[in-house]
């Protein structure tokens, strides 16, 4: 029994907070500024926007799980390699069965299933958190950091394919009355579908967070 | 810890060796499934061309629904040289634009698919294949048999950007090509981009996509060679 007790519950406070945190406090995007890259390319629709992000929840939960499960045979001086390859892995693994099975989904991801790999959030939450914790908490954490990533991309996506293209999952939502073209009053804005905008809705999206979380704001 | 050098090398090579088996397999057990999702989307693609399958969303088995559908529809596939003969010996559906387009213009040999509507009139679909953006672009044209009005287009990319390059594929653009003419006077002048609102519109023109400029021209250049290969094709056609 003496083990038992020992033992923390599964959804402890504790990992509970490791999902958690990384919507607000410790967001990847906003807060540790990773994955940016990404944000930009599939933000324009938010079909695109919502699957990337459950892609990367996938690949960054299990990427953190493997890793942590070999941490303490995993040679020092080649790690990062031996990271690599189970990302890379892991992506590829993801990218054959969208095709196979949903390939419709992986057509709308095309490339960027493969960019996965390059996402820093990934390597970054590696090395910062699965390396030196058991495997169940780096699950947690890989969840996390993947939601608060796909957070990020769904809200930038909702604005510029609101703002660029007035629809909303590929859905009208600015009647076509209200165009110029159509003798109305309104246009759709250019920017929002070109790459800046993304970089400046995110700016917003840090500036609203942190005036609401004001310990977010460096001292000097 | 500090590990030996041996120690490192078996890590890696083990690793590398399990991990080239896992996705060895995975490509292997997936491969049918995958293939056999092209294939129907290939037969889709042909069909939109002429405006076909259009109930596609609502069948219960996409895969079903298209190969009836393009039994139904598609009633010849041949295989046509730069000479407008008819090649035999080649199987039509699988044969790869990509390598074709990659030979001297003279040795191609290019797929036609014919197909019969519920009218009962008769089109006659080419495929095509040119580069976007970020990568390949392609679609299907379908001909009415004047062998020069614009029947139906689909086109399909790769990866061009989405909002932008990829608005390419949406029906709204493909709309544009319906009725437009790819001879000019007898003169093969294809069907070109132009920037939205810069000039009239006319029988061989389309409004290019805003903030797609590059895909826009890369699909301009696909239509003008492949189409291009086809004129003998159409003028033994039209005789």
């Amino acid at each position: 029994m003496s083990t038992n007790t020992e033992k923390e519950p599964l959804f402890s406070a504790k990992n509970l907070r490791l999902l958690t945190d990384p919507l607000n406090e410790k967001n990847p995007v906003t807060v540790l500024v990773l994955g940016i890259c990404s944000a930009l390319a599939v933000t324009v629709q938010l079909k695109p926007a919502v699957v990337m992000a459950l892609s990367v929840i996938v690949v960054t939960a299990f990427a953190n799980l493997i890793v942590s499960m070999m941490r303490n045979g995993i040679p020092g001086r080649i790690r990062i390699i031996v990271q690599l390859v189970v990302v890379a892995a892991l992506v590829i693994l993801v990218d054959e069965i969208l095709k196979a099975y949903v390939y419709d989904v992986s057509k709308q991801l095309s490339v960027f299933v493969g960019l996965i790999i390059t996402n820093c959030i990934i390597m970054g939450r590696i090395e910062a958190f699965a390396l030196g914790n058991k495997p169940f908490p780096s699950f947690l954490d890989g969840i996390g950091n993947g939601l608060g990533y796909g957070l990020i991309l769904v809200i930038v996506a909702f604005f510029r394919e609101l703002l660029g293209s007035g629809t909303i999952w590929g859905y009208r939502v600015i009647p076509e009355s209200f165009y110029m073209a159509n003798g109305g009053f309104y246009e759709n804005n250019g920017l929002m579908i070109l790459p800046p905008m993304a970089l400046i809705l995110v700016g917003v999206i840090i500036w609203v967070q942190r005036s609401r979380s004001r310990n977010l704001i460096e001292s000097n | 810890m500090k590990q030996s050098n041996l120690y490192i090398f078996v890590y890696a090579s083990v690793m590398v060796v399990v991990v080239a088996a896992v996705l060895a397999l995975a490509s292997t057990s997936l491969r049918p499934a995958q293939q056999k999702n092209i294939d129907t989307e290939k037969r889709l693609d042909i069909l939109k061309s002429v405006g076909a399958a259009a109930e596609v969303a609502s069948a219960p088995s996409k895969d079903l629904y298209v190969s009836e559908e393009y039994g139904k529809t598609i009633v010849d596939q041949y295989a046509v040289n730069v000479k407008g003969e008819k090649v035999d010996g080649v199987d039509v559906f699988r044969l790869d634009l990509k390598v074709e387009l990659d030979k001297p213009a003279d040795q191609r040999v290019l797929p036609v698919y014919v197909a019969n509507l519920s009218d009962g009139s008769t089109k006659y679909i080419l495929p095509i294949r040119g580069r976007g953006l970020w990568g390949p672009i392609w679609g299907y044209i379908s001909l009415n048999d004047d062998f020069n009005t614009i029947y139906g287009a689909t086109f399909a990319h790769k990866g061009e950007t989405p909002g932008l390059g990829a608005e390419i594929s949406t029906p709204k653009f493909q709309e544009q090509f319906k009725g437009k003419t790819i001879f000019k006077d007898g003169k093969f002048v294809s069907v070109t981009v132009i920037k939205p609102g810069s000039a009239p519109l006319s029988d061989h023109t389309v409004d290019a996509i805003s903030g797609g400029t590059i895909t826009s021209k890369g699909l301009e250049a696909m239509l003008f060679d492949c189409l291009s290969g086809y004129q003998e094709f159409f003028k033994n056609q039209k005789n």
